[in-house]
């Protein structure tokens, strides 16, 4: 073999346990790589060396003990955590290091990576793109072998979204398969910790290391998520796939359309029966979403006083601060029945979408993201613009189900992502399908020349 | 009754709701497991990520702190909500290290109940709005230009016990507030020691014209008053000012007063200007809690029985005058004993003076326990069940040990003689 | 639905948060228009419909009362700009909450 760094995590698992490499050997082919690549693509803010342990990057929201953890802001630009979050508790566990802290918008609001207060990330694929957000620099990590895998954190798309953009696998698990202990809360009852990997193989592995309860987080599910590979080999014959038909519709960038349905067609080839179905409160999810998110935003970011730790709230960066105006707005006196309560409605009608769904099909499955990667700094001064673009994303996050986001072919040289989604701790399924299609398919082979 | 009746146009009542904090005394926090015996300790020993409020931590809640709360309600004849959440009160001070305390406001865990009090003239029943649960802040000193913070003291559980605006007089104030001490230590939920601020008073006070229906469209909170004398004090003075004010024309608004007890009067700390806008919402880091009515049940049977209860028996069932009730009330006699006593002296019941059967009860019962090794036995028990008693004691706090010898007394069920326990107590606490 | 500059100015106090005149400006405009587009929710109806806080499916999550390990003192300390005996330190706080 040529290159370590361009091995998936099982891959370079069995290797290691083939000793084909040490983890010495391991860790220092991505520490050169990283070195050569970082400084033209901005992923790490941190970079650790170790010579020891499977190297991963882990989104910069996730607190690493001893570790400085910034958000992204300039805030937490002095920030070193007393505490490890449970997810890399549970990863260093199973051998896993911490080979870098990555970049993404500030406090994990964006969807282009824009936000940073460090620095734009630079898409792999093309150096004038957006990589996708808020998780930017986990997508661009895996995506330019800079790590075996990366942990991101998935609020309205955050993971699945940069993932589509950057050719990866992404997955947002359940709400409540993953602790959020640690993970610095952006939406408290929308955010989950996902992997973000080369393969599906490997993001059902991960899961399967970061999944379960860990009395902190007290939404979690004491139901473990664990991997059975020959479920993942069944295929998917037989198996009931429900295309949205609201996912088709106007402002979907037709070349996008035109490789999510080839990847439907393949689906079809591969036995799966697609079948159109309707999530008729699609069209009001992102205005609900733009309520409950600002207004738990606004709270989250009210211990930010610069007592602690941090700095004071002058440092608070530009969309950070627009969420926190228009959270504290709507919470306040004489608004919580239109505003916070009148989404929370909302969200129950969009659940019951998915729910009325999931009776008929096993997945429902559509594109990521209405475009590819767009150019740096064409949407930063219409917020509003830049929302829209988490159109499909950010249901399931209403609902609380998992979302799987696989790379699914290009336009333009851009890579698309097929969206996979499944019913509440169903996350099996979706990877099953992920896993039939990557089997199929060479769309995840595809790296950028760098 | 009324006030100002030395005016000849216009007597006016008092509207008053009070609005009592009781620190439960729970091995742990409220969302954490930090230790919440944080009297005295040195700063910011007993914290975490958790109550820290450091980025990425979460809240997860004590079961203890929970039943308290309940025990409480139900002692208050409160309804216990089928379902409640927990919820956000967002204001930012430096002692609310996440610029948001985890409270209740639309989905307490117990409301509607009542309690009666004694005021003046008559009893009558003052009626409870809600029990529920939230966690204490941090603490501040202020020093020099700067302050400090502590926050050993931030996550205690706490309840807030909120009355409707139905007290007629300061006596009843007293006597509700009394009541509720007595309560907390017959539950075993907290010292509610007023001095050490387990227990805390707030009182919303407004007058209106006599017979007046509707309430005024204006309140006065008294706070941070730490004895109920200075409450009683604080509310008769405020009572007077407002009427003062009133007959002046004067409009009263919205306030926060606090009392200073040299100069016996009541002074402004916020006005309405700056009233807060705490932009409540579910808290989305703690699942819902529904309350299974057979837990509800089992809680209600373990309550004790209530002291009012209990002298309210007496009164009745055996005809004993109140203050003889209350006699026994205070020694914890319970009727059966006075069964007992006059079944096995055969007394004839119309010769006995009350006072005397529970003076000779009491005799009888002191002494039953003897046995050197069982009361010692008891007194480490006590104090290992009351380390904050034990630390007070040790750092020279001498009241501090009849917290212990009310533990031994409860665990005699009053059969032990309290200056012996005194007295082994204080030979295990050198 | 238009956010006015003084709208703004409040919220931005109730935030605690620092806003110079010139972002008053931007923000009355940037939410008045995210907020029009938050309007669309009055067209659906939801006069039957329970609010939907929580996802995880999760009740009556609760731990036993016992204790656990604290940090510290240096530890709870280590990130405070200002630190003095075991304590955080911030600027002169008199009003009383």
């Amino acid at each position: 073999m040529n290159d370590i760094t361009s091995l998936t995590l099982t891959q370079t698992i069995s290797a290691l346990k083939d000793k084909q490499f040490s983890e010495e050997e391991l860790n220092n082919a991505y520490l050169e790589k990283i070195d050569a690549l970082n400084p033209k693509l901005n992923i790490f803010l941190e970079v650790k060396k170790n010579t020891r342990g499977i190297p991963a990057a882990i989104k910069d929201v996730i607190i690493t003990k001893n570790i400085k953890t910034t958000a992204s802001s300039k805030i937490l630009s002095n920030f070193i955590p007393q505490y490890n979050a449970t997810v890399i508790g549970k990863l260093l566990e199973n051998g896993v290091s911490v080979i870098g802290k990555t970049n993404h918008d500030e406090f994990a609001m964006g969807g282009s990576g824009e936000n940073s207060a460090f620095g734009v990330t630079k898409n792999p694929w093309d150096f004038s793109k957006v990589p996708g957000g808020s998780s930017s620099g986990s997508a661009a990590a895996v995506c330019a072998d800079l790590c075996t895998f990366a942990l991101g954190s998935d609020t309205g798309g955050s993971i699945r979204q940069p993932s589509s953009f950057c050719g990866i696998v992404g997955l947002k698990p359940t709400y409540g398969r993953v602790s959020r202990y640690g993970l610095i809360a952006m939406a408290s009852s929308l955010d989950q910790i996902g992997p973000m990997t080369k393969s599906v193989e490997d993001t059902a592995l991960v899961l399967d290391w970061i999944s379960g309860a860990d009395g902190y987080d007290s939404n979690v599910s004491s139901e473990k998520f664990k991997v059975q590979s020959s479920k993942l080999n069944e295929g998917i014959k037989g198996l009931k796939i429900g295309v949205p038909k609201e996912y088709f519709g106007e402002g979907l960038d037709p070349k996008v359309e035109k490789v999510i349905k080839e990847a439907l067609k393949k689906l079809e080839e591969l036995g799966g029966e697609v079948a159109e179905i309707s999530l008729p409160h699609s069209q009001y999810a992102l205005a609900a979403y733009y309520i409950i998110v600002p207004s738990e935003v606004s709270s989250n970011m009210a211990r930010y006083d610069g007592i602690r730790y941090g700095k004071g709230r002058e440092n608070i960066g530009a969309e950070v601060k627009r969420r926190i105006m228009l959270g504290t707005y709507s919470l306040s006196s004489g608004y919580w029945d239109d505003y916070y309560a009148k989404a929370a409605k909302v969200r129950t009608l969009v659940k019951r979408d998915f729910e009325k769904a999931f009776e008929k099909v096993d997945v429902v499955v559509g594109p990521v993201s209405p475009t590819t990667a767009w150019n740096l700094g064409e949407k930063v001064n219409d917020p509003l613009k830049m929302y829209l673009s988490d159109i499909y994303t950010i249901s399931a996050n209403l609902a609380g189900i998992p979302g799987l986001s696989i790379p699914c072919g290009f336009s333009e040289g851009l890579p698309v992502g097929l969206q996979i989604l499944g019913k509440q701790w169903d996350e099996e399924t979706i990877l099953t399908v992920g896993y039939a299609f990557e089997q199929a398919t060479q769309w995840h082979m595809e790296k950028p020349k760098l | 009754m009324a006030y100002g009746e030395t005016q000849a146009m216009t007597k006016y009542e008092p509207v008053i709701g009070l609005e009592v904090h009781v620190e439960l005394n729970t091995k742990s926090k409220m969302f954490c497991r930090c230790s919440a015996d944080y009297f005295g300790k040195e700063p910011n020993t007993h914290t975490c990520p958790v109550c820290l409020g450091l980025p990425g931590a979460l809240p997860y809640t004590n079961q203890q702190a929970i039943d308290d709360c309940i025990k409480i309600g139900l002692a208050l004849n409160c309804k216990i909500s089928e379902k409640s959440l927990f919820e956000r009160k967002n204001y930012f001070y430096p002692d609310l290290p996440k610029g948001y305390q985890i409270s209740q406001y639309r989905w307490p865990l117990t409301v509607n109940g009542w309690i009666e009090v004694e005021g003046r003239e008559e009893i009558r029943r003052i009626r409870i709005n809600r029990a529920h649960q939230e966690e204490d802040t941090g603490k501040l000193t202020h020093h020099g230009g700067s302050t400090l913070i502590d926050f050993n003291r931030s996550g205690v559980p706490l309840v807030e016990i909120v009355t409707e605006p139905d007290f007629e007089s300061v006596e009843e104030i007293r006597d509700y507030s009394k009541k509720l001490q007595q309560l907390f230590r017959y539950l075993g939920v907290s010292n509610a020691d007023m001095e050490r601020g387990d227990m805390r008073l707030e009182a919303n006070v407004s007058v209106k014209r006599e017979g007046e229906s509707e309430l005024p469209k204006y309140r006065v909170e008294l706070k941070n008053i730490n004895s109920f004398r200075f409450m009683v004090a604080a509310v008769d003075y405020e009572i007077k000012r407002q009427i003062e004010a009133l007959e002046i024309g004067e409009r009263l608004s919205q306030e926060t007063r606090g009392w200073d007890e040299d100069k016996k009067c009541t002074y402004l700390q916020r006005s309405k200007e700056e009233a807060h806008d705490y932009r409540y919402f579910p808290e989305p880091d703690l699942p819902p809690f529904f309350l299974d009515p057979k837990k509800i049940k089992e809680i209600k049977n373990s309550l004790p029985e209530l002291p009012w209860n209990r002298a309210k028996r007496y009164q009745t069932k055996l005809g004993i005058k109140k203050n003889d009730a209350q006699h026994g009330r205070k020694h914890k006699i319970i009727p059966q004993e006075i069964a007992n006593y006059l079944i096995n002296k055969k007394s004839d019941i119309n010769t006995l003076l009350p006072t005397q059967i529970i003076e000779e009860i009491l005799d009888k019962r002191v002494g039953v326990i003897e046995n050197e090794e069982e009361l010692e036995k008891m007194a480490k028990e006590a104090m290992t069940e009351n380390p904050t008693a034990v630390d007070d004691f040790v750092k020279g706090k001498q009241q501090a040990i009849q917290v212990l010898i009310g533990a031994v007394m409860r665990r005699t069920q009053g059969k032990a003689d309290a200056k012996r326990a005194r007295e082994i107590l204080e030979k295990l606490l050198k | 639905m238009k956010l006015t500059k003084d709208q703004v100015k409040h919220v931005a106090k109730l935030a605690n948060l620092p806003v110079t005149e010139e972002e008053e400006e931007k923000y009355s405009e940037q939410l008045s228009k995210i907020l029009d587009y938050i309007d669309q929710l009055n067209q659906v109806d939801t006069s039957d419909v329970e609010p939907t806080f929580n996802v995880s499916g999760q009740t009556n999550v609760q731990s036993e009362d016992k204790l656990g390990v604290c940090l510290p003192q240096d530890d709870a300390l280590s990130n405070a700009p200002k630190k003095e005996n075991g304590f955080f330190v911030t600027k002169g706080v008199f009003d009383n909450e």
